[in-house]
């Protein structure tokens, strides 16, 4: 760099120890604070507890995330003592009081995920680093999910997941600071499995368009293999970028393939697009192999859905909870979400509301709220009454084990919320597994913290 | 020339915040100033720049955006719009496609951590390395055409590194979820060294953690050099035969220079800032996610930089400030935030107020943007900066009358 | 064989859609001299102009369920269908063509307006002053679109005259295998008789003869005494038209939310640079072409010789054929080279 002229190099050095001198002289302050923090992360030191919600809020997920909000913002209420108390009173066994946690007053903060990692940990990180929040919740989608978890885990900081379905998020990127209320792919496949073989018979051609991303991917797997193990045989599995909007490139092979049943492994504007193109290719009123062609949709959520309009009906897939089910706390629930709102919640909503009860019942039993006697308490908790029905936080992974609900999009809909109808409650020992299957580790409870 | 070390001389450069390194010339402030040259100019500059960036922790404090993570992101992205200005700035070539570098240092720096050491020294030079490399292929292949040409060749590269990124490279990616550090990488240099395996997995250099206040100095000196760099190689012969190549590529060949060599030269070394940057990204959160390279994230340092003010030294790194800010601190006010902050309202205009706001921020951060981006542009043409400069122009000239002196071509 | 020709059809399909976004682009970009980034934009809007036709006809009345009683849960009646039985049914059936008597007027408005209020401020401005101006305008567009419409996609409906599928394969002997939805084919007449009908404008009327030599040369045309600036209100008017125009009639096949203008940005830009800056030829045949490669990239026979070819496809054609023909398919030199 002969270029740049000579003199430079002097001043390079000089600028760089002066540099350098100005950080010494400055860190010591900040060591110093840091030093003098409570053990473990953010621990509430007055009478307000702070926790985060990190949804999409922009993006192809806002609205979803829009949903999760305002769970979180209603449970928040509840733990106050605020409305008509939810399903605080269904939930049992419950420490909780409705004064708060710990008789301290819940607070909040908000943050946007975009539906990316780094900007999921961007927001998760301000929430730790500036508003002190003591518990990480929400999002949509499984990447961001395992990204924000393992940041929770090297900042001791509990993350409450919100909707993610890949079997990674419990599995092998499972983490001790982690927890999943919602169902997996593999509970899907195994859900879903039978009543597909009841349905339309033992002796099908599966073909799958699956996303292609680490979501995608397990949940083809899952379904393959429940599949499979009927008897299914599977002609292909093709897979499709993210966003690809339009999927006839990726449909008109299907109908000459030979298979009988399309799956399609995509969520949200994906599987609105992929399921209304695969109608409008007139998928349904084919007959291959001597069988009315199927379209299954293993992950089901309300909005999409709705998204997909008339494509949806009869559509089979399977889904974490629904606001039709029919038990105390779903209708406790659906009736206070749906006075403060205007509208039911969605199945995302229910899992958020429940995480933030869960939580804040694991403080209370604990009594208190350093992290590892937190986390004790959530693991092998079993409890009843948050809408799932009977329902076990297994200590192995951080999963939740309850009935899963396989579904299907509504022939005639009595109003505009009922898009789906519940086809079988499968029962939780249907759907149970051996967390070994999928490896990882959770680590460990002490952490270095923030 | 020393550096200015009263205190009346440092705060006034502090406030001078006029970096502008293609003005040539500082206008006389009074009778009794000596005119100033461009090397005092750009003392000023650097020690002015060193204490606004190193004050951070404490100018921020009003704004609620003193806090490590931001902070480390306003050094990184001011890199990365640095090193793009030194690009598009000089040359005039709008590169698409830059995120790529940003990425591709990620993967690198995470990828040395898993297999070399965590220390972090290497997995600055080898993100850098690669990120060169990158720059080279990328480079060789796009500047062959110009213009708008130019652009989509840099885009098309970037997107295809992008979508493989997520997913068919899954295996060196990690694809949706990001490369993370683990616990039984290999990490073969600590090995040797018997350097302790457990505890967290986080970048460190001498022992010292890269994550809080330490990573955010780590980024700032880095900041500041990558700044000072800058400067030099805008104000070196090599940087004015870019701004010749700018105004006049045609009349450069017809000289006998072959423009193309000066051009990869440039474009390795924006690169290498990319490719910084993006290391730094993968120290202070050892994670590394493909949405970096997106067309969306090259999209967004084109928009830094035009915001602060394209061409100028200081204004892509106030562009990045500032879309960093909104993206981080708009988005998490929601309506409970807003009542606190209008509490010194009665209720009925606090609601009022509440209601007039909330749409522009919360999940409506992108809309406040977006209004920004049109306003800056559409009354500040030339950026901040140029706003800045326009500023400071008309205090000065109040305070002192007799300067009605020459008029400054914005770049 | 079938298999080819399906995606020949699939090909051809996408590419009418890259076609009418790219024309739009590059007119402007010709004409104008103007890089408009919120061209993805225009053609969202015009997606959201179906919605609205469709809201619009599908006004109900409503009929309480009262089996829910803590939120306003309701069956819908529309007024139509109400009002005029199975005649109503068929014009809410209809919805899609009958909103292009919406896009239309909407469009001619709203292009009218972004050049007048905005756009002409920016001819004289840098490129780069135009990317943020007109980026900052889109996301403020789309931004409106979700605070009023939602995030969620809205699912539109062809008209159900055209909602099965079309026996190509029979109608010109080639076995049964190959049919096509009907809507498909009629989105590609649409596509082939508008780009017919601007190619036809340009080309045939004085009108468009004065804009074609102001692509070539602005000056010569202005020093002639032609006012070339009125021109160049009806050229974006139009441009926003197409584009609306083409995201009306693509509704049903995809369906809008308010994202979908940033997912055609990119695309339409490669699509009008690979044709080459300032041929309208070369954007309608770039398109058709990167539609067509798209869809043989993601035949599993090629995806299993180059895996994820189908993710870069698009710009690795790009990249190909500006590094074959510097200035694109048919681009002229000297527009938006420096």
């Amino acid at each position: 760099m002969s270029i740049i002229d000579k003199k430079s190099l002097t001043r390079r050095t000089l600028l760089k120890g002066s540099a350098a001198g100005a950080t010494l002289l400055a860190t010591p302050y900040f060591f110093t604070k840091g030093a003098y923090a409570a053990e473990y992360c953010n621990m509430p030191g007055g009478d307000t507890v702070t926790l985060g919600f990190n949804v999409p809020q922009t993006g192809p997920y806002a609205d979803e995330g829009a949903d999760e909000l305002r769970a979180f913002q209603l449970a928040v209420k509840h733990l106050n003592g605020e409305g008509d108390g939810g399903m605080l009173n269904t939930f049992k066994p419950s420490n909780l009081k409705g004064n708060g946690i710990l008789g301290k007053k819940v607070a909040y903060v908000t943050g946007d995920t975009q539906t990316k990692s780094d900007a999921a940990r961007a927001s998760a990180k301000r929430m730790i680093e500036k508003d002190g929040a003591l518990m990480i919740s929400g999002g949509s989608s499984s990447g961001v999910a395992v990204a924000v978890q393992s940041l929770c885990q090297e900042t001791g900081v509990i993350f409450m997941a919100g909707l993610t379905h890949s079997n990674d998020t419990t599995g092998k990127d499972k983490r001790r600071y982690g927890f999943r209320h919602f169902f997996n792919a593999y509970m899907s496949g195994q859900a879903l499995g039978p009543i597909l073989a009841q349905e339309y018979g033992k002796d099908r051609k599966a073909y799958h368009l699956t996303a292609d991303y680490t979501w995608g991917w397990t949940q083809e797997e899952s379904i393959k293999n429940a599949t499979e193990n009927l008897g299914w045989e599977t002609v292909a599995a093709v897979r499709t970028p993210l966003g690809a909007g339009d999927f006839s490139q990726y449909l008109t092979p299907v109908l000459n393939s030979g298979a009988d049943v399309l799956i399609l492994n995509h969520y949200g504007a994906d599987m609105v697009n992929s399921l209304r193109q695969a109608v409008q290719f007139g998928m349904r009123e084919k007959q291959v192999n001597g069988k009315d062609f199927q379209i299954v949709v293993p992950l089901y959520s309300e909005l999409m859905a709705m998204g997909a309009g008339e494509a949806v009906k009869g559509i089979l897939g399977t889904a974490n909870w629904n606001w039709q089910l029919d038990n105390d706390g779903t209708r406790a629930f659906a009736k206070s979400f749906g006075e403060e709102y205007g509208q039911p919640p969605s199945q995302a909503a229910q899992t958020c509301y429940a995480q933030t009860l869960l939580y804040a019942n694991a403080c209370e039993t604990a009594g208190e709220f350093t992290p590892p006697a937190v986390i004790k308490a959530m693991e092998g908790f079993e409890f009843d009454g948050l809408g799932n029905g009977q329902t076990l936080y297994r200590d192995a992974d951080h999963q939740c084990f309850k009935p899963v609900l396989v579904v299907k999009g509504k022939e005639n809909p009595e109003n505009q919320f009922d898009i789906l109808e519940v086809v079988e409650v499968v029962p939780t020992e249907k759907v149970m597994y051996d967390p070994s299957i999928f490896g990882g580790e959770l680590g460990p409870y002490e952490v270095q913290g923030c | 020339m020393s550096a200015p070390t009263t205190a009346a001389e440092r705060k006034k450069a502090i406030s001078d915040p006029d970096f502008d390194v293609s003005t040539r010339q500082l206008p006389p402030r009074g009778p009794e100033t000596k005119p100033m040259t461009n090397v005092d100019k750009d003392w000023l500059a650097i020690v002015a720049f060193t204490v606004i960036v190193l004050g951070m922790p404490w100018w921020l404090q009003p704004l609620g955006a003193a806090y490590p993570d931001l902070m480390q992101k306003f050094a990184i992205y001011g890199i990365f719009a640095l090193g793009f200005n030194l690009l598009f700035g000089l040359t005039g070539y709008l590169s698409f496609g830059h995120a790529a570098f940003l990425g591709i240092g990620s993967y690198a720096a995470v990828w040395s951590f898993k297999l070399f050491t965590m220390n972090i020294i290497p997995a600055v030079l080898f993100a850098m390395l690669v990120a060169a490399v990158a720059a080279v292929f990328i480079g060789f292949i796009s500047l062959r055409r110009s213009g708008i040409y130019f652009s989509i060749l840099t885009l098309a590269l970037a997107q295809m590194c992008y979508n493989l990124a997520y997913s068919v490279l899954t295996p060196i990616t990690n694809g949706e979820t990001g490369l993370r550090v683990l616990r039984d990488d290999p990490r073969v240099l600590d090995a040797m060294t018997g350097t302790e395996r457990t505890g967290s997995l986080i970048g460190s250099l001498f022992g010292e953690k890269m994550v809080g206040y330490p990573g955010f100095y780590l980024c700032a000196v880095l900041l500041i050099i990558a700044f000072y760099i800058a400067l030099r190689i805008m104000r070196s012969p090599f940087g004015m035969m870019l701004r010749a190549i700018k105004s006049n590529q045609h009349r450069m060949i017809y000289t006998g220079f072959n423009p193309r060599p000066y051009m990869l030269t440039i474009f390795v070394v924006s690169g290498m800032y990319s490719g910084l940057a993006g290391a730094l990204l993968a120290i202070t959160d050892p994670l590394a996610g493909a949405e970096r390279m997106q067309w969306t994230a090259s999209g967004e340092v084109v928009l830094m930089t035009i915001l602060g003010g394209a061409g100028t030294i200081s204004g892509p790194i106030l562009g990045a400030g500032i879309i960093k800010y909104f993206e981080n601190i708009f988005s998490a006010l929601n309506d409970s935030a807003l009542s606190s902050a209008f509490s010194f309202l009665p209720p009925a205009p606090r609601e009022f107020l509440v209601t007039i706001v909330s749409p522009f921020v919360g999940e409506g951060w992108h809309l406040t943007l977006g209004i920004l981006f049109m306003v800056i542009v559409i009354f500040l043409p030339g950026g901040i900066m140029e706003g800045i400069r326009r500023i400071w122009k008309l205090v000065t000239r109040r305070g002192s009358s007799s300067s009605k002196t020459e008029v400054q071509p914005a770049e | 064989m079938d298999a080819i020709v399906l995606q020949i059809l699939n090909g051809l399909d996408k590419g009418a859609a890259y076609a009418l976004i790219a024309l739009g682009l590059t007119l402007v970009f010709g004409t104008l001299g103007v890089v408009n980034f919120a061209h993805g934009a225009l053609f969202m809007l015009g997606a959201f102009c179906a919605v609205t036709m469709q809201y619009l006809l599908t006004l109900s009345t409503r009929v309480k369920d009262e089996s829910i009683t803590f939120f306003e849960a309701y069956k819908e009646v529309p007024y139509l269908e109400g009002w005029f039985g199975d005649w109503g049914r068929m014009i809410i059936d209809y919805s899609v063509p009958i909103s292009i008597l919406l896009t239309i007027p909407v469009m001619l408005i709203f292009g009218v307006v972004m050049e007048r209020g905005l756009i002409r401020y920016f001819y004289k401005r840098s490129h780069a002053e135009q990317i943020l101006v007109t980026f900052g305008l889109a996301i403020v567009l789309q931004e409106i679109i979700k605070a009023v419409f939602g995030a969620n996609p809205v699912p539109i409906q062809a008209p159900s005259a055209v909602a099965g599928s079309a026996s190509i394969g029979e109608w010109f002997g080639l076995g049964p295998a190959i049919s096509y939805p009907w809507w498909r084919l009629v989105y590609l007449t649409f596509s082939v008789v508008v780009l017919a009908g601007v190619f036809a404008f340009l080309q045939l009327t004085t009108f468009g003869m004065t804009v074609r030599a102001g692509m070539r040369d602005r000056e010569t045309v202005g020093l002639l005494g032609i006012d070339i600036e009125k021109r160049f209100i009806i050229v974006f008017a139009l441009a926003a038209i197409v584009a609306g125009m083409a995201g009306t009639m693509y509704a049903p096949i995809l369906a809008p939310n308010y994202h979908l203008g940033m997912d055609f940005l990119v695309i339409s830009f490669v699509v009008v640079v690979v044709g080459g800056m300032g041929s309208l030829g070369g954007a309608v045949l770039a398109g058709f072409l990167l539609g067509i490669l798209q869809s043989f990239a993601s035949m599993t026979e090629v995806k299993d010789i180059f895996p994820g070819i189908d993710q870069i496809i698009i710009y690795l054609v790009a990249v190909v054929i500006l590094l074959v023909r510097p200035r694109g398919l048919m681009g002229r030199s000297g527009i938006m080279e420096t």
